[in-house]
């Protein structure tokens, strides 16, 4: 099972490197990657769903209770289908859409990390694996959102993106910590067992709360959907893909994950079931006036991801199943109506659906799987969205929140109901209106498209499964469904999943949103007045919301870097030790006052005595100097009588150490002195004297500390142990050479880096300086 | 800066300051001294020379890049690092060869390492000082 997550990461590296000895026509074998775990993973088949859970676990950084643990019980299973069942199409289609673009091997690297990101995060057993995987189809995403990175909109939507679902990371990691805490495992598998055991901790409301924000924003769900929209700015592939197959479906993912975990309870349910009902009216009605085509599939994604997360919300066993039929009816046709989008735009350069029209005489075998693809949307009796469809009414139907034949209750009725009608339509415009009537006289159709068979066949497939698994529904269902809902349910379920029902209240809901919706969708022009009517309704969206909250952010941490960085060193020494003044002098005043044990200071010695008057010499040359020369001098006359002392208080590695550095200072001044700003003398007193102030109060709080240093009992058991192994461990007798290379190497060896890139950043600022007057 | 006094000082000195930073490099793990300082003796030595002969012409005679000695240097550092994972042993874990070897005496990772931090320390200081220098004209 490992072997299936790796394989893509380590494949991932390689477009990169063999871009120059491989040929973009050999890139189209990697599909061989998505084909090679979709075999695997139908191999598993039987097992799940005769009832077995696979785990394995390999150690991975144990002391912190990570570790690459992987289950694969039913909604895995399914989930890792969809991926890699969707993602050998997506490969292939995604290689003749893209091959003409200069970076397609980049875009394979991260389709597959994406892949491998998303197996991951549906396969592991363990909370903070999942949540690494569950960053990483994030990072992705915005990679993929991004790819055309010379369009502002593109790189614009891919931050967007970036931080909505980065945010809701940081909300799901807090609520994993916390879940981790209370039940003292990150074990998947072990929680589950446990159950819902944290209903009575006063933490509950906060983990639900941070956990559902995690998967509302990774799920697109009101109000946090406006970054799915924009992600349609990435390739269309990777919007069939990510943005409606997949990716987003890993927060419904992981609300049906935790439903044995966190589930069972109103606190749990009740935001699912408001959030979900909102969101998925809002977006289909979103969609409704829509023009661009990739728009329309966007809102109709995310009202789809709202269906799910109501479902989930209604937490009956109906409502389980629905939700998974829903999520293999809504993959397949949603996907399919995706790439058809695409190839419309490939070759005819638009998705304004005011001018499309008539291409069902064009390109009648993509206008079949569109087609197709839109009726299981609509829940055409024979379809598997039929199927899913009846489920849908039939869980709302049986919802246990609100008393049958309540107000609520009919008020769930018609959520449901307006909002597949709402579906409806917009499956119809998307996968029939650009197929039929006649086209505007805006654009020119060529009498004939030639369309590769590397595009048209993957939509075709996904749209004849839609129906296939329609006609014959109990294929999917003991095999897929049951196991998945058992997974979620905790309790062995059948699902049943039937062609025909009977005359019930269900079929007919069916049938009275198949007839409205069809009604509606001849009633419907759309046009670009339209569009804009609605737009001036978008001030008081929640887009707008965020980015406010975002310019603010923008503009105080601008007038904070202002305050801080004006580009003088002065400036700067002087707050930082201003602000380390203020911080010791609160750490004094808590720390008590301070005695002097003068039984503990030795004699001061002439040698002594002599270099300290060097060195107030010097420090009076210093602060009376005209010229910088002297002033450079005087400065390293301070040096070398601190490393005098250095050598009296016994310490000649410190000594030899500050005395090299002391001259390569003073050669670097003399390099530097021809390039400096003339000398500045300050004659304002006001500054003199607040910067001796600040000076003078600084070198005060050094020698309290240094004295209170010395009122602490010396504890030489630090000082023993480096003096006891030095010699038996290390096989050294310089004390302080060995903890350098030995004991705290770790350290050195990050020290010598850091004066690495400190050497490197002069270099590429001198470097850099040089280039651009080179091009004055 | 063309001095004949620097320039004959310089051709003894620079051999001995070199010596001189080696001995520390050496001696370091038994009495004061070690890879750093040693680095730094190092530099000043070829410090001082540019000072007798111009950067251009202690780049030369140092052959490499400044900039090489870094990566050199790292790339050793890093190796006395990791190589005791080979025989299984947590990095930065000292081995040592049993035998003594004359002038240099015993020999192991630690002392690898140490000639990595002395290589860093030329590199960047030079690097830093050369850069400056060639620039400010």
């Amino acid at each position: 099972m490992l072997f299936t997550v790796l394989l893509g990461f380590i494949v991932a590296i390689l477009p990169a490197f063999l871009r120059k000895v491989v040929k973009t026509r050999w890139l189209v074998l990697l599909a061989i990657v998505p084909s090679l775990i979709f075999i695997y993973y139908l191999f598993q088949l039987p097992a799940i769903a005769s009832g077995s859970v696979l785990k394995q676990s390999t150690d991975w950084v144990p002391s912190l209770g990570v570790n690459l643990s992987l289950r694969l019980d039913g909604l895995s299973l399914l989930f890792t289908l969809l991926i890699s069942g969707i993602g050998i199409g997506i490969f292939v289609y995604a290689y003749e859409y893209l091959k003409k673009h200069r970076y397609i091997d980049r875009f394979f690297t991260y389709l597959l990390l994406f892949m491998s990101a998303m197996l991951g995060l549906v396969l592991s057993d363990n909370l903070l694996l999942l949540f690494i995987f569950w960053e990483l189809t994030s990072l992705s995403s915005f990679f993929l959102i991004g790819f055309n990175n010379e369009s502002e909109g593109s790189r614009k939507s891919a931050l967007i993106s970036f931080t909505t679902t980065g945010m809701g990371g940081f909300f799901l990691l807090a609520a994993f910590v916390l879940i981790g805490d209370i039940a003292g495992t990150y074990n998947l598998s072990e929680l589950i067992d446990q159950g819902n055991i944290y209903y009575e901790h006063p933490y509950y409301p906060l983990i639900i709360a941070f956990f559902l924000l995690g998967a509302f924003t990774k799920s697109a769900q009101f109000p946090f959907h406006f970054w799915l929209p924009g992600a349609m700015k990435a390739p269309t592939p990777v919007s069939a893909y990510l943005h409606s197959a997949t990716m987003v479906k890993a927060g419904i993912f992981l609300i049906a994950r935790f439903t044995p975990i966190l589930g069972g309870q109103t606190m749990w349910t009740a935001p699912l079931l408001i959030v979900g009902g909102f969101t998925m009216l809002y977006a289909v009605v979103n969609s409704l006036y829509r023009t661009d085509l990739k728009s329309i599939l966007a809102y109709s994604t995310i009202s789809a991801l709202g269906v799910l997360t109501f479902l989930l919300g209604v937490g009956t066993k109906t409502g389980f199943i629905a939700a998974i039929a829903f999520i293999i009816a809504h993959a397949l046709y949603k996907a399919s109506l995706f790439l058809v989008t695409g190839i419309i735009d490939l070759k005819l350069g638009t998705r304004d659906i005011s001018v499309l029209g008539g291409l069902g005489k064009t390109i009648p075998i993509v206008a079949f799987s569109a087609v197709l693809a839109a009726l299981s949307s609509a829940g055409l009796p024979g379809s598997f969205g039929f199927i899913s469809k009846d489920l849908i009414y039939e869980a709302t139907l049986g919802s246990t929140i609100f008393q049958p034949e309540s107000t609520g209750h009919y008020l769930l009725i018609g959520l449901a109901v307006l909002t597949n009608i709402g579906l409806v339509i917009a499956g119809f415009l998307a996968g029939i209106r650009p197929f039929t009537g006649t086209p505007s006289t805006k654009i020119k159709l060529p009498s004939k498209i030639y369309i590769n068979y590397k595009l048209w066949v993957p939509p075709f497939i996904l749209a004849t499964i839609s129906f296939v698994l329609g006609m014959l529904p109990h294929l999917p269902s003991h095999k897929i469904v049951d196991p998945a809902v058992t997974s979620i349910h905790n309790s062995i379920t059948s699902a049943d999943l039937a062609l025909w029902h009977g005359w019930s209240v269900v079929l007919a809901l069916s049938l009275v949103t198949l007839a409205a919706g069809s009604a509606l969708y001849f009633m419907i022009k759309p046009s670009h007045d339209k569009e804009q009517y609605f737009a001036k309704w978008q001030v008081a969206s929640p887009q707008n919301i965020f980015a406010g909250i975002t310019d603010v952010f923008k503009t105080m941490s601008m007038s904070i870097t202002n305050f801080m960085h004006n580009g003088f060193l002065r400036s700067y020494t002087f707050k930082i030790i201003l602000f380390a003044e203020i911080l010791f002098v609160y750490l004094l005043w808590q720390d008590g006052p301070i005695y002097i044990d003068y039984s503990q200071l030795s004699s001061i010695s002439i040698y002594e005595v002599i270099t300290i008057i060097i060195l107030c010499g010097a420090l009076l040359l210093l602060l009376l100097s005209k010229s910088r020369l002297t002033a450079v001098v005087a400065t390293s006359v301070v040096g070398y009588t601190i490393c005098l002392i250095f050598v009296f208080y016994s310490a000649p590695d410190l000594a030899m150490t500050q005395f090299s550095i002391d001259t390569l200072t003073v050669v670097l001044f003399v390099f530097v002195l021809f390039k400096l700003p003339p000398f500045l003398s300050f004659k304002n007193l006001k500054t003199r004297v607040r910067d001796s102030i600040i000076a003078i109060g600084f070198g005060v709080i050094i020698s309290l500390i240094t004295l209170k240093v010395m009122q602490q009992p010396f504890s030489s058991e630090i000082k023993d142990f480096y003096a006891n192994y030095a010699y038996t461990l290390a096989k050294g007798k310089n004390v302080v050479n060995v903890i350098l290379v030995d004991f705290r190497g770790m350290d050195t060896m990050f020290e010598i880096v850091v004066l690495s890139i400190a050497g490197l950043g002069v270099y590429s600022l001198l470097k850099l300086r040089l280039k651009s007057s080179e091009k004055e | 800066m063309s001095s004949i006094i620097l320039k004959t000082a310089v051709r003894y000195l620079l051999p001995i300051l070199l010596l001189f930073s080696i001995f520390l490099l050496l001696r370091g793990h038994h009495l004061p001294g070690g890879g750093f300082v040693g680095g730094l003796v190092a530099s000043i030595a070829f410090v001082l020379h540019s000072f007798a002969h111009g950067t251009e012409n202690t780049l030369k005679l140092l052959k490499y890049n400044p900039i090489r000695f870094i990566a050199m240097g790292l790339l050793l550092a890093a190796c006395s690092m990791f190589i005791p994972i080979l025989w299984g042993y947590p990095p930065m874990t000292a081995l040592w060869v049993d035998r003594m070897i004359p002038v240099v005496g015993s020999i192991g990772t630690a002392l690898f390492f140490d000639i990595g931090v002395y290589i860093v320390v030329v590199g960047a200081v030079l690097n830093i000082l050369f850069t400056i220098s060639l620039h400010s004209h």
